[in-house]
């Protein structure tokens, strides 16, 4: 399967080109209060700073990231989206994204909890593990996937909570969050049919992203 | 260079002295007569008064924090951080560092002559605190018609200035810079201080604070006292790595007392340099101030009230060493602003140099600086030139 082999991570530079932040981007009000959560090196952070005059904050957990941004002027502070996000008071923000980590954390729901606690929306962005090729290398492969989205081998993952589209829908009726949006984006980038089915999506989505809001 | 007596330091400052009849009345409620603060400036004010740059010392500090230091004759103790193309740049700022209050470098301290006695204060002279060191440098600026400072700096108690001045002055704090510090001091922290604080009362010659008079000083107190202290600016790793068990100019032990070790070498001359510079009485004061600061006590206990509705910029910095102001404490100012709604970066630079890394060549920590002040200036709309606004 060494077509699907992880091709080296995007650079920095590519990174502000990433298809999940060009939509999140589209999603968020010109202005607005919004907190990164696990920002990296702020590419998301600098996107919405300066192409839509947000009040970009953000959270890193990595040195690197958070002393990138903070050279770079972004208000990001260094913390854990499972132990610090509790620190936040109640509605600071506009929206609070949670790009491409969710799959990261200890505790997904008790994290995406406080996101709609501090943020009137909740921005989440993430990989499908319920996408064909994913579910491909299980099946005829028996290995743990991995691809382009999900380089790493098993063992020395970060992402420790993976979930399918289906999933996460689950988890949102569980923690009372409405739906806003979904988009679903194949592995070309583009988003998928607005009216597709679920199950259409949970299997030609390579990400998700979804605005999420208390109900 | 030795001296004898504090009051003849030749100091080269400019001098705000106020009058006879402008008392300054510290928080324990007494009043200093005829107070005076020397002051360093570099780099040139701009017609909007835009682009101020406020450095607040350490305990042992000065106002020399870009030129040399006319007892020691040592570089400005910031010149890493301060100066023409420095992350605080001088061709572009307008930097000003007081000595403090109750210091010993020209501004009034115990060392300085009560005007009501005709003879030095001693510890006659009020307790003071971090918010009175504040409240004069807030005088100091008034002097210079500045409004608002681009941005207050600082490390260790330089960072306690920085945090009171943007809990007591948020409208005149655009940006602050708080470094290896925290809201208040800890038990382990008044611990060390009250060692240091002992070994100078200890000392025969303090002579009950009254040594100036008898024309002693407590060398041997006060060096015991920057002995200790420099231990905790310091790392376990920094000193097991530049000392390990190293003898000093010699290759056995030699079963005496004296400094076989080039770390107890190390630890004496500190000491022994230290005291040609500083004045014992106001390192008790010093100290004092440090310990008394608790800025959340005087918010009703909540920090996040210091800084409510706050529009500073911060920029909070740790260091992963640093055991005397540790991370935890640099993480309970930034909830505390966090939970305020202020605008805020919190960065820990890994360094195995200790508390002191503030003063050190530490490549992460000036570049973080560098990004955080460039940025504010922007917002601030300072050009890039002198005194120019862009």
């Amino acid at each position: 399967m060494t077509d699907l082999l992880a091709t080296p991570a995007q650079t920095t530079e590519a990174a502000s080109s990433r298809v999940d932040h060009m939509l999140i981007a589209r999603m968020v009000a010109d202005g607005a209060r919004v907190l990164d959560v696990g920002c990296d090196d702020g590419a998301l952070l600098r996107l919405l700073r300066d192409q839509h005059g947000v009040d970009a904050r953000g959270m890193e957990l990595s040195q690197r990231g958070v002393n990138d941004c903070v050279a770079k002027g972004l208000s990001v502070i260094q913390g854990d989206a499972d132990v610090d996000l509790v620190d936040y008071p109640t509605d600071a923000f506009d929206y609070v994204i949670l790009s491409q980590t969710v799959q990261a954390t200890r505790n997904p729901k008790r994290v995406l909890e406080n996101l709609l606690r501090i943020g009137r929306y909740a921005i989440v962005s993430f990989p499908n593990f319920g996408h064909w090729r994913i579910r491909a290398q299980i099946a005829f492969n028996g290995r743990m996937p991995i691809t382009e989205n999900l380089s790493h081998n098993w063992y020395d993952t970060p992402n420790i909570h993976f979930c399918t589209i289906r999933d996460f829908v689950v988890l949102t009726r569980e923690i009372n969050a409405k739906i806003i949006s979904a988009t679903a984006v194949d592995r070309f980038g583009s988003p998928l049919r607005v009216n597709a089915p679920w199950w259409f999506w949970n299997f030609f989505a390579e990400q998700a992203v979804f605005m999420l809001e208390r109900e | 260079m030795t001296i004898s007596d504090l009051q003849s330091i030749p100091v080269n400052s400019a001098l705000l002295q106020f009058g006879a009849d402008e008392m300054f009345v510290t928080d324990a409620g007494r009043s200093i007569a005829q107070m005076a603060i020397a002051y360093q400036t570099y780099g040139t004010l701009n017609g909007e008064k835009s682009n101020a740059v406020l450095i607040c010392h350490a305990l042992t500090g000065d106002q020399y924090v870009a030129s040399q230091h006319p007892v020691t004759g040592k570089p400005g103790w910031w010149e890493l951080m301060v100066g023409p193309g420095r992350p605080i740049d001088t061709s572009r700022y307008f930097v000003i560092c007081s000595n403090v209050i109750g210091g010993c470098i020209g501004s009034t301290g115990p060392a300085s002559v009560n005007p009501a006695t005709g003879l030095s204060y001693g510890i006659d002279f009020p307790v003071l605190t971090i918010n009175d060191i504040v409240r004069a440098q807030a005088l100091l600026v008034d002097h210079l018609g500045i409004d608002t400072l681009f941005c207050v700096a600082g490390g260790s108690m330089g960072g306690m200035q920085v945090l009171q001045w943007a809990a007591r002055f948020p409208e005149r704090v655009f940006a602050a810079l708080p470094i290896a510090t925290g809201a208040r001091h800890s038990a382990q922290n008044i611990a060390f201080h009250e060692v240091g604080r002992q070994a100078i009362m200890a000392d025969p010659d303090w002579r009950a604070g009254r040594y100036l008079e008898e024309k002693v000083r407590p060398e041997k107190g006060l060096a015991v006292a920057r002995m200790a202290a420099h231990i905790t600016y310091l790392s376990e790793n920094a000193l097991q790595s530049k000392f390990g068990r190293k003898l000093q100019d010699r290759t056995s032990r030699t079963f005496s007392f004296d400094a076989d070790f080039q770390v107890e070498s190390y630890l004496r001359h500190q000491g022994a340099s230290f005291v040609e510079r500083f004045d014992a009485n106001s390192y008790l004061y010093m100290t004092r101030a440090m310990d008394y600061f608790d800025l959340a006590a005087e918010y009703g206990g909540q920090l996040a009230r210091a800084f409510l509705n706050s529009r500073t910029r911060f920029c909070v910095v740790s260091f992963t060493s640093d055991w005397l102001f540790p991370t935890s404490e640099s993480r309970a100012v930034v909830h505390a602003l966090n939970a305020g709604g202020a605008s805020v970066s919190f960065v820990e630079i890994e360094t195995d140099r200790g508390h002191d890394a503030f003063l050190l060549d530490v490549p992460d920590f000036i570049a973080t600086t560098r990004g955080f002040l460039g940025s504010a200036a922007q917002a601030r709309g300072l050009g890039a030139v002198s005194g120019v606004k862009a």
